[in-house]
């Protein structure tokens, strides 16, 4: 039943048009809100409403990829397979602009596009361990071998993805807003005036990340039912 | 000498008249206030209101291929 009822969700339209009505409200607002005012950080206060959405899509499509990887495992799906595998190409996707928009915005504040930070250095080890699930998969040919291991890598990787990215870089001294007593949206220090815009695009920008995985796995689902034919 | 002043000042008031010309215009511009931000936001809401309709253009043309089906 929840199987069914998720399936309709995705060919459903008003949730997409939601998503792009409140980016836009985020797109506007993003920029003309009062900001606190904020030493180090200044105007790229503002990049927290574009920079940290890709990385919330990231991870949702990601929590998606592991429920999806789990079903499969229950009931060997195929299909399940097929919408975990698109789930981890978008989040991938999102983990790049997430990463490139970060290192963008350190060179000029911390002065070089990649300063070892451990941020920086976790995040690069997790990207590595979401490209081995695509090595993984390319170099077995046999399909249920290849979905049967790669969920259960997938299953694997994620708890070790969020380790590296949420947990690690605050228990050591990151200069990452947010990690080490550096500002950013803890309890305490995030304005009210950020929430009303953040909180929106985190959710906004899940729902286009689930969008386009989706629009992944219809096309993979056509390939896969063209291939079964033939 | 008289001539000389004259022709000056004359100069001087035509520069005043060209420095008075450069000054800033004022209209009532949205666009062109708060060190023109509101260009910049409308570049982003074009640029992510085409992306939009670019991925409502492809779930439109997978809805007809998996009608066909």
């Amino acid at each position: 039943m929840p199987a069914q009822l998720s399936m309709r969700f995705i060919y459903q339209t008003w949730w997409k048009v939601l998503a792009v009505v409140v980016i836009f409200y985020t797109l506007i607002a993003g920029f003309l809100f009062d900001v606190p005012h904020l030493p180090i950080l200044h105007e790229t206060i503002r990049n927290t409403y574009f920079h940290v959405p890709m990385w919330i899509a990231m991870f949702t499509v990601f929590t998606i990829s592991v429920v999806y990887s789990i079903k499969y495992l229950n009931t060997g799906d195929e299909k399940y397979d097929l919408i975990a595998v698109e789930c981890v190409n978008t989040g991938t996707f999102f983990y790049v602009l997430g990463l490139i928009t970060g290192m963008m915005w350190a060179k000029y504040t911390w002065g070089a596009f990649w300063s070892n930070d451990p941020k920086q250095n976790s995040a690069a080890i997790a990207f590595l361990l979401y490209c081995a699930y695509a090595v993984l998969r390319n170099s077995i040919d046999e399909e249920q071998k290849r979905a049967k291991i790669s969920a259960i890598y997938n299953i694997f990787a994620f708890p070790i993805m969020v380790v590296l990215i949420m947990v690690l870089p605050r228990m050591t001294d990151s200069l990452h807003p947010g990690n080490g007593g550096n500002p950013a949206f803890g309890k305490l220090d995030m304005a009210n005036s950020m929430r009303v815009v953040l909180y929106p695009a985190f959710i906004a920008w899940s729902l286009i990340a689930i969008w386009i995985a989706s629009l992944r796995y219809r096309i993979r689902l056509i390939e896969y039912k063209k291939n079964e034919i033939n | 000498m008289k001539k000389i002043y004259v022709s000056a000042l004359l100069l001087l008031s035509c520069n005043a008249l060209f420095a008075q010309q450069n000054q800033p215009v004022e209209m009532a511009d949205v666009m062109r206030s708060s060190g023109r931000i509101y260009v910049v936001i409308a570049t982003i809401t074009i640029i992510f209101v085409g992306l939009a309709i670019y991925l409502f253009s492809i779930d439109r043309r997978l809805k007809k291929i998996e009608k066909e089906k």
